[in-house]
């Protein structure tokens, strides 16, 4: 085994060079003649039988080469668009094709489409295009969408809801009877929009003879794009090659097959030219799939000492117009809602239901930070119900190291965790007993400090295998190639598809430590179905936990042939060769020594391979892990409140976190960095808002708030590092944990600062106007 | 997201400008640093035929003292403002509004002249002009004139610019020893328009306050000299009773609007508080 060098060292990404000097190949960059621009018009309308498309005077402006409509395309759509089990094997939805036919049921749902000879040229005809729609009523609202006499979205469902399943273990009627304290509350997840800096972008090339496709898309999932493709166009799947280029971010809004790469797809058959089409913003906060909008219902009981008996939850999810290929993914909260806490019972309900709006699906934490939100606020609910301390509501509750691997209620068994020693360091961090006299003293000012805890657990990691393909519908792994090239230079093809997660420089460090080979010389392919077996893509902070452990199993393999080679070169015996640091020797000789570069000529003349070994410096692998990881920490924040504006400002936010091994501290915590930000964005200050009309009041940057560095503290970071034991690196997931556990956090401080006004609960995001009038409701503080 | 097409012409004098707009009329749009024109006729809500790029008439970009007034032209970029050393001894309330504006990319395009004309309701300069009593010098087919400030702003993205009127300058009277202002705003990220702001300008001589001019931002159509502020503080002491009374009537005359980030009545709220402090902070120490 090779020294550890890499693993742990704070490298600069090597992705950053080309990225931060704009010489990165997006989508929009790459180079194509003959480039047919496609425009997408959309509805306008949030409800609406289509009447009728007058296309006749678009067709006759400057540079228009086809307009196509729903009914135009229909007969050429192999299949629907794709929808997953995701936890809800039962649910009903409606066949969802890229293009509405003869009814629109959101706000921005493709209705033609036009092909010109530039996007100016495409969108000048567009505005020339008359879409007859006889209006619907439309509905926006959960409850409401489900009431008796509701419009009704999809007539052959019968109605708007999609599914009403129980996910319970133990008995809550007896903790409810057993309990001292009792609390009702409700949680609002409101809608949130992705927002990845890079909107989508497809560019389509299908050669008419060849019967061949390549697609680049901004998508996290290159190789579920391919499959879906080959079934919806009818083209054989080894014909389809799918590449996601740079991409600009996903936070999963690139996790679904979306209509345009159908379309574009389509439209270059039909052409014979390539077609692209790049989404503008404009487009991509209605086309985009939105995220969260949730109701969570919860009733608790408590004990006075703190103790929590059990929960009932119920998670009320707004699907939008369509159920979208993971849209259900979301009840994974349900499953993980117990977060780091024992209890006797859970009884939980999820339903989802169809709204006139933009479908929703995964956004960054997909499932865990309505997990975590909901949980991290029952124990600050019954610490304010018990006057106990939220800090000791948590210890009586935590599961403790020596209940580890703990199964929950519903069956889930964690693999490693010590809870107990993130929030000491936290709160040692933060000086927590001295901030609690601080807040003290400054209310008696009338100045409202607060300070709010989550300590959070998460899933991620997504295989193994057997259980997501019994709980998603997919059986997802890791993949990576390791190759030893002729000089001993190393390329390492991996089946996840970065999109701001820096696999080529981690990957890069994990295959050098084996390999001993110098991560400079050793580069990472990605992104691309023609130049790897197969791969499950980049979501759910899998990445490191997957492809990142595969890509070490593969560097094993290959450090072990090349062993066995040496052997042969050293003529010693097999058993007598060690590999080090990029060399083979017999142990103790270490003067005497092969290096990789002479094994790999080696490798490549084969005449001097050992008798029956083939060619080649080279091994696969598709990793299967035997659990989940679960990644946990401890965040605090403390905010103080304008008693005057109700303005909340961040004035310390320390973070603990534990996702095992970490291959590259540096890249950790750009992970955390980000993801923190977008949690805060959701407590502070994002919300999607529909008029009564279904259409879209936050449709732009102006009015969709995401926060940027100057509306954000420094955050201060600090890790444990409790390896998992689940994957041979050690690792677990990073990528959502900050999301997962900033939010509950700041609201936990927001509602702590609000505790002399009595309030309790605060709905996201906590704006100015809303804490204001919260404070101000009943004439001003309690006490 | 991609304008519908237009012509456009980058004239090298004003005259040749004003002749440019008198030949095109409705049709024509003047273009300055471009952070409103632009985006507006990238969604379309703006669709002008042609534009009248003044950005490289030379001469339009200097912040000048001279008889008494400062002289500012209307090509001045919020930045330059911002790090005006004549205008932070002489005008800090303009200094602390620019560096509120935006970013620093919207901060290095827009222009003075460009945020004044387009007379945005929540635009940070026009409060500040208007409690500054500028003076707004533009060039019109029958030469110059001069507006004041209290005719310039007229409605919602509406000034007293006629369509074939460029605006050249924007003279301020230098404010006499013993004056100070300030620019408080309150948005909810630090580059958004404002839910409301105050321009606060206040001399205060011995233990007198002498002179009071206070601009709101956000409480209407246009911006608005908050008068009942004005005529409470004037000739008083500045003490902390006065200047909570005085706020008080911040919201006189207003008729705030409703968005996402605001109601009238939290707005109405916002407006006396924030005009309390400013007032605190310009009278503090005397």
């Amino acid at each position: 085994m090779a020294i550890s060098q890499m693993v742990g060292a704070s490298i600069k990404r090597r992705e950053d060079p080309r990225l931060v000097t704009g010489t990165g190949s997006y989508v929009d960059d790459i180079p194509q003649t003959a480039v047919v621009h496609m425009h997408v018009i959309r509805s306008s309308e949030a409800h609406a039988r289509i009447l009728g498309i007058e296309t006749g005077r678009a067709k006759e402006a400057d540079g228009v080469i086809a307009i196509l409509t729903g009914k135009d395309l229909k007969p050429e759509f192999g299949a629907p668009l794709p929808v997953t089990v995701c936890f809800v094997p039962d649910k009903k939805y409606p066949n969802h094709y890229p293009i509405a036919i003869d009814k629109v049921h959101y706000v921005g749902e493709p209705v033609a489409i036009v092909l010109a000879t530039s996007r100016a040229a495409a969108e000048d005809a567009g505005e020339r295009i008359e879409v007859k729609y006889q209006s619907l009523p439309a509905v926006l609202d959960i409850e409401k969408a489900i009431e008796k006499g509701a419009p009704i979205l999809h007539e052959e469902l019968g109605s708007n809801l999609s599914y009403d399943v129980k996910f319970a273990a133990g008995d809550m009627d007896a903790a409810l009877k057993e309990a001292d304290v009792t609390i009702k509350q409700r949680l609002i997840q409101q809608r949130l929009i992705p927002i990845a800096i890079e909107p989508r972008g497809v560019l389509a090339d299908f050669k008419t003879f060849s019967n061949k496709l390549t697609v680049w898309s901004s998508t996290q999932i290159p190789h579920f794009v391919k499959v879906w493709l080959a079934v919806i166009l009818g083209i054989p799947e080894s014909n389809v090659r799918v590449v996601a280029p740079e991409v600009g971010g996903g936070f999963g809004s690139k996790i679904r097959v979306y209509p345009e790469e159908i379309l574009t797809a389509l439209a270059s058959r039909r052409l014979g030219r390539p077609v692209k089409w790049i989404e503008d913003r404009n487009e991509n906060v209605k086309a985009t799939h939105h995220g969260r909008d949730q109701i969570w219902d919860v009733e608790i009981a408590a004990k006075k000492d703190g103790t929590v008996l059990g929960i009932r939850p119920t998670q009320w999810l707004n699907l939008g117009g369509y159920c979208s290929q993971f849209g259900t993914f979301q009840v994974l909260g349900m499953l993980v809602a117990q977060g780091a806490y024992k209890m006797k019972a859970f009884d939980g309900r999820a339903v989802g239901v169809f709204t006139n709006t933009t479908p929703t699906d995964a956004y960054r934490g997909a499932g865990r930070p309505e997990a975590t939100y909901l949980i991290e606020r029952v124990m600050d609910l019954v610490a304010r119900e018990t006057g106990i301390d939220p800090v000791e509501v948590r210890r009586k509750n935590f599961v403790r190291v020596e209940d580890q691997p703990f199964t929950t209620l519903l069956g889930l068994t964690y693999d490693s965790g010590d809870y107990t020693t993130t929030l000491n360091k936290a709160l040692e961090m933060v000086d927590y007993k001295a901030l609690r006299r601080e807040q003290a003293e400054k209310r008696k000012q009338g100045k409202y400090l607060g300070i709010g805890l989550s300590t959070y657990i998460e899933i991620c990691g997504l295989g193994p295998a057997a259980a997501t393909q019994a709980a998603v519908g997919v059986s997802l792994w890791g993949m990576s190639v390791v190759n030893v090239h002729f000089t001993g230079k190393a390329t390492v093809i991996i089946g996840s598809s970065p999109h701001g997660q820096g696999h080529e420089t981690t990957y890069a460090q994990v295959a050098s430590d084996v390999l001993g080979i110098p991560v400079e010389d050793i580069d990472v392919q990605h992104g691309d179905t023609a130049i790897g077996p197969m791969g499950m893509d980049t979501y759910g902070s899998r990445s490191t936990a997957l492809d990142g452990n595969a890509v070490h199993v593969s560097a094993t393999k290959v450090q072990e042939k090349a062993r066995k080679i040496a052997a042969h070169l050293l003529e010693a015996a097999e058993g007598d060769v060690v590999y080090e640091n990029g060399k083979a020797f017999v142990k103790g000789t270490p003067s005497k020594a092969v290096t990789i570069q002479e094994i790999a000529v080696a490798a490549f003349q084969t005449s001097r391979l050992p008798k029956g070994m083939e060619g080649g410096l080279e091994a696969t692998t598709f990793f299967d892990p035997t659990n989940f990881v679960w990644p946990f920490g401890a965040h605090i924040c403390v905010v103080e409140i304008d008693a005057e504006t109700g303005a909340t400002r961040i004035l310390r936010y320390v973070a603990v976190d534990d996702c095992g091994t970490r291959i590259n501290p540096m890249v950790v915590d750009g992970q955390l960095h980000g993801g923190i930000a977008q949690g805060i964005g959701q407590a502070l200050f994002e919300e999607a808002v529909y008029d009564e009309a279904g259409q879209l009041r936050t449709g732009s940057l102006v009015d969709y708030l995401v926060p940027t560095a100057s509306d954000l503290p420094s955050f201060e970071l600090a890790a444990t590092i409790t390896p998992s034991p689940v994957n041979p690196l050690g690792t677990k997931g990073i990528g959502e944990a900050g999301t997962i556990a900033s939010t509950p956090a700041v609201m936990n401080a927001i509602v702590d600062a609000l505790e002399p006004f009595g309030v309790k609960d605060v709905s996201m995001p906590a704006t100015p106007q809303k804490v204001w009038a919260l404070m101000h409701r009943n004439g001003g503080t309690k006490r | 997201m991609i304008p519908a097409a237009f012509d456009y012409v980058v004239p090298r004098t004003l005259p040749e400008a004003v002749a440019e707009l008198v030949k095109h009329g409705q049709e024509a749009k003047v273009l300055a640093g471009g952070h409103s024109l632009i985006p507006l006729m990238k969604l379309r809500l703006s669709t002008p035929s042609f534009l009248v790029d003044i950005g490289r008439i030379g001469n339009l970009s200097y912040i000048r003292e001279e008889d008494g007034h400062v002289a500012i032209g209307a090509l001045t970029s919020h930045h330059d403002i911002e790090f005006s050393e004549l205008l932070k001894n002489k005008l800090p309330l303009l200094t602390s509004a620019a560096s509120q504006i935006g970013d620093p990319q919207v901060r290095n395009r827009g222009t003075i002249g460009g945020a004044a004309a387009h007379a945005d309701p929540f635009g940070d300069f026009p409060a500040c002009l208007l409690a500054l009593d500028a003076e707004f010098k533009a060039v019109g087919p029958r030469g110059e004139r001069s507006i004041a400030a209290r005719d310039f702003f007229v409605d919602t993205f509406t000034s007293s610019l006629e369509p074939n009127e460029i605006l050249r300058e924007i003279r301020i009277p230098t404010p006499p020893p013993g004056s100070r202002g300030t620019y408080l705003k309150f948005s909810r990220r630090s580059q958004d328009w404002a839910i409301v702001a105050v321009a606060a300008q206040v001399r205060v001589t011995g233990h007198e306050v002498t002179q009071v001019a206070v601009g709101l931002t956000g409480m209407g159509s246009h911006p608005i000299r908050a008068s009942g502020v004005e005529q409470a503080l004037r000739g008083k002491a500045g003490h902390d009773d006065e200047l909570r009374g005085a706020a008080e009537r911040a919201t006189d005359g207003t008729d705030p609007p409703q968005d996402l980030n605001g109601s009238p009545d939290y707005r109405r709220h916002l407006a006396r508080v924030l005009t309390r402090r400013a007032l605190e902070q310009v009278t503090a120490h005397h």
